[in-house]
């Protein structure tokens, strides 16, 4: 079919969003920058033995867990959001609400809990030994750190695809049902097709964010090009390797970046029109069967970590463990949470504004590029800023002004993808009309633009927010000396194995991260609210 | 929306804030040093309390790297700060992940001193030339062998390398008195390790020195085909140990202790030491040392004598279970005597081959 062309007004992309979204692009190549001199500074001898024999068999193994969770997420996730958006399900806002807050959950709280209830005698073991379980089968490995991966970044899928499918036209669809065609044929070839930019604008962050994921592989077991890279630091403290694994990352980021673009771009513009609101999906009996479906999801993805922890901290109190003070590490968190927030927000709407509204193909590049560190390891990222730091700010150095620079270098493509996501859905001519009304391009900008991309701003905002607060690499390496932080506490209490004082800071942590995202849930998504 | 407008206006509002405090922080480390030789140094190195009045009184603040958790040590150092006045600035973290750090801060880290929980990370600053040497009066309190040859660093504490396991599933008289024991049929699938660990690490290369490296790969090797269960860490498998998931774990022998302080005297494992001269009893050490970025070498050292000091050792004894290294300090009367140990003869600055068993490691496939 033909899609209309949605980008590209006419009218002139204002020149003062260039600086900012320039300087965005160059801050997220710092990494880059730090990889490309470390890596080389031993020749290409380190280069050759990487690609000789190690690189391959790991790529290998990081790819097939990101497939497996990329597969696992869209088969939570789009029966999910269909279910949430399309249905007379009972209690649908609820419903959202909790299948967007397992984001809430950090990797390596959910690979310990998962680890403490589906290990082989771990506390599911427990219950079932009455019925003469002796033991459960492994979880380490492929399929638990699959497991646990799909558990916290399904609701990155859940949430674009809900999106998706709160806009897009019903039109084709009924046309499609009124000819006779049935649903299950309809569904893969008017509805799937339709939601394929948005799948795969979840998957990407899905994707990048399994192959930049310590915490879960570690946990349970399953090597892959970050654990290796975290080894190699934590071993042999050989740099230059663990920099030229970093390397390879980068690379099949770039690879997976132009995939997601091709399929942007095939689709093109679909999503955008809407006709009227679609008519509710009875389910009758099938009612409980889905019902039955999103209580599963919640089980295991929000019940069983929360469930753990609160059993660490009820036996911990029993004993009378030591419970660490969390209330300046909370504030700590909650300041920098904001704070990066609102700057990484701020920095990365005119790189979004110009990649989105004034689509030319240099802004698209540009937005691609802020992309391609998201695969690295925060480690890595965090070491690189310290490279950068030490060399070139030296007055800012471990003080919370780097902290937050960091911030911004990890998560503005989190920024992105919600503030694109809302800009992609508004009218084309709207910039058109009010420079054919003589209104000069800033002022356009500052009257019509900005204002309709408010929804999407809070979203990004409380997606960069809670990603913060449970950053753990970047945030250890490059506080100030003395300045706590929830997750530096939950880390510092689970490496010395006092898992009650753990749970305290992580329940916390956890409890802090869910607040933007119930609001969020709650009001449902932004691009419904813009008529 | 109006709630997530409100959260971001707060968080304009809350950028001065975070300036003010960036501003603080940087007051605290620019504190002038008090200027003083090597000489001076190895002078000024009170004892907990004991000379109030010893000549160039260590002042101002240091920075720390702490390797070790803030859980275990900040009390300690709330401590040190109380009974000299000198500020400690503590940043914590993986003891390897900080040992990168100053090595990709070089010679211009604003930390002073580097408390790592293992000798491969503090070899690793050593090798890098980052450490100031240690002033003689310093490093004879600890012996020999958990100190660096090159008077680079001194160890604080010491763990021993242990099989834990658990009671209720093997009886004591059963345990093996070798680590070499467990690639018997009879443990098939009944033992945990963690590869990726640095005390398993350095338990390899104190095998591959003692043994040489044919017989650590073949015993890694042999370790695999028994089906040897991997896990992430020491805690994980005396977790699993415990809970029964397999028999014995190779582990270090403090976690143990922690569990039950934790969890309870029920806690359902319990360590075994394996006999003199064994790889298996390899006694590692967290240890401390002075880096030449250092602007306030006096207080670095005067923080380095307090953990070498009785209340210091004592600490240890108590709060972390590890045994103390200077000589006459007793451990924990649950554990066996340090001198009753035996553990093989080697010097801890002689493993220091840690590329090599990664090597080693990655080959046989232990880290997959």
């Amino acid at each position: 079919m033909a899609a209309l062309p949605i980008r590209r007004p006419a009218s002139r992309a204002p020149l003062a969003l260039w600086p900012p979204g320039l300087a965005v692009v160059a801050a997220t190549l710092v990494p880059a920058w730090y990889l490309v001199r470390r890596s080389t500074e031993r020749g290409l001898a380190p280069w050759e033995e990487v690609l000789r024999d190690a690189a391959w068999p790991l790529l290998a193994r990081s790819l097939q867990l990101a497939l497996v969770v990329a597969v696992a997420c869209v088969l939570v996730a789009l029966p999910a959001a269909w279910l949430t958006t399309r249905t007379d399900l009972p209690f649908r806002r609820a419903w959202s609400v909790l299948m967007a807050a397992p984001l809430a959950i950090p990797s390596y709280v959910m690979g310990m809990t998962v680890v403490e209830f589906l290990g082989p005698k771990g506390v599911l073991q427990g219950w079932l030994e009455p019925l003469g379980v002796e033991r459960l089968p492994e979880i380490y490995g492929l399929w638990g750190a699959a497991f646990t991966l799909t558990a916290v970044s399904f609701p990155y899928v859940y949430l674009v695809l809900r999106g998706a499918l709160g806009t897009a036209s019903v039109a084709e669809e009924e046309a499609s049902r009124s000819l006779g065609v049935p649903p299950w044929p309809t569904f893969f070839r008017i509805v799937l097709p339709g939601l394929a930019p948005a799948i795969a604008a979840g998957l990407l962050l899905v994707v990048l964010y399994v192959l930049s994921d310590f915490g879960g592989v570690s946990t349970l077991n399953y090597n892959t090009f970050t654990r290796d890279i975290f080894l190699e630091y934590q071993s042999s403290f050989d740099r230059t390797r663990a920099a030229v694994l970093a390397c390879v990352l980068v690379a099949v980021a770039a690879v997976i970046l132009v995939a997601e673009m091709a399929v942007r771009r095939r689709a093109g513009g679909r999503a955008s029109r809407r006709t009227a609101p679609p008519r509710p999906v009875p389910l009758g009996r099938w009612r409980w069967p889905a019902i039955g479906f999103l209580a599963l999801v919640v089980l295991a993805s929000l019940a069983l970590p929360l469930g753990v922890l609160g059993y660490w901290l009820v036996r911990g109190l029993q004993v009378g463990a030591n419970f660490p003070d969390i209330g300046e590490a909370a504030r700590h968190s909650l300041t920098m949470g904001l704070a990066a927030a609102a700057l990484t927000v701020a920095l990365a709407l005119p790189l979004a504004i110009l990649a989105a509204r004034y689509g030319g193909a240099g802004a698209s590049l540009l937005e691609q590029v802020a992309y391609l560190t998201h695969a690295l390891p925060g480690l890595v990222v965090a070491l690189s800023l310290v490279f950068f730091g030490i060399r070139y700010a030296q007055a800012f150095y471990q003080t919370t002004w780097m902290l937050l620079f960091a911030y911004l270098v990890l998560f503005v493509p989190n920024a992105l993808s919600a503030l694109r996501a809302n800009l992609l859905r508004l009218p084309p001519r709207l910039e058109e009309a009010g420079t054919s009304l003589g209104r000069r391009p800033l002022v356009v900008l500052a009257t019509v633009t900005i204002p309709l991309a408010r929804p999407g701003m809070g979203a990004a905002a409380a997606l960069v927010f809670l990603t913060v607060l449970k950053e753990l690499p970047a945030t250890l390496l490059l506080s100030p000396p003395g300045f706590e932080t929830l997750p530096g506490l939950t880390w510092g209490r689970t490496s010395d194995a006092l898992y009650a004082g753990a749970a305290l800071p992580a329940l916390v942590l956890v409890g802090l991260a869910l607040i933007p995202l119930v609001v969020l849930a709650w009001r449902g998504d932004p691009a419904t609210l813009e008529s | 929306m109006k709630l997530l407008r409100l959260l971001f206006l707060l968080a304009l509002a809350i950028v001065p804030l975070v300036a003010a405090a960036c501003g603080g922080d940087d007051d605290d480390d620019t504190t002038p040093a008090p200027d003083s030789g090597g000489a001076a140094t190895a002078a000024a190195s009170p004892t907990a309390a004991a000379s109030p009045t010893a000549t160039p009184k260590p002042s101002g603040s240091i920075t720390v790297y702490s390797g070790r958790g803030e859980s275990l040590v900040k009390p300690l150092f709330e401590q040190f700060t109380k009974e000299t006045g000198i500020q400690v600035n503590v940043k914590y973290g993986d003891s390897a992940q900080l040992a990168t750090l100053l090595a990709e801060e070089g010679s211009s880290s604003p930390a002073d001193v580097f408390f790592p929980q293992d000798a491969g990370a503090l070899g690793a600053i050593s090798k890098a030339g980052l450490f100031e040497k240690l002033p003689e009066a310093t490093l004879a309190k600890v012996p020999a062998t958990y100190r660096a040859k090159d008077g680079s660093w001194v160890g604080v504490s010491g763990r021993a390398r242990v099989i834990v396991y658990n009671p209720t599933a093997v009886q004591a008289s059963e345990l093996p008195s070798s680590v070499k024991q467990l690639t018997d049929p009879k443990w098939k699938g009944q033992v945990g390790w963690a590869p990726t660990n640095g005390s398993f690490q350095a338990f390899v290369t104190a095998f591959r020195k003692l043994e040489g490296d044919a017989a650590a790969e073949k015993w890694l090797k042999d370790m695999i085909a028994n089906d040897v269960k991997v896990y992430k860490d020491n805690k994980a498998i005396v977790a699993a140990v415990a809970a029964g998931e397999v028999k014995l774990g190779l582990v270090n022998h403090y976690y143990l202790w922690g569990f039950i302080k934790d969890q309870g005297e029920g806690f359902a494992a319990r360590n075994h030491y394996t006999a003199a001269g064994d790889p298996g009893t390899l006694v590692n050490v967290a240890g401390v040392g002075i880096l030449k970025s250092s602007k306030n070498k006096p207080a670095a050292l005067a923080f380095i004598d307090y953990l070498l000091s009785e209340a210091g050792q004592k600490y240890f004894v108590e709060k972390t279970y590890e045994y103390p290294l200077v000589t006459g300090l007793k451990a924990d009367p649950r554990l066996p005597a340090l001198e009753t140990l035996k553990p093989p003869a080697i010097d801890l600055s002689d493993l220091d081959d840690l590329q090599g068993t990664l090597a080693l490691l990655r080959r046989v496939g232990a880290l997959q």
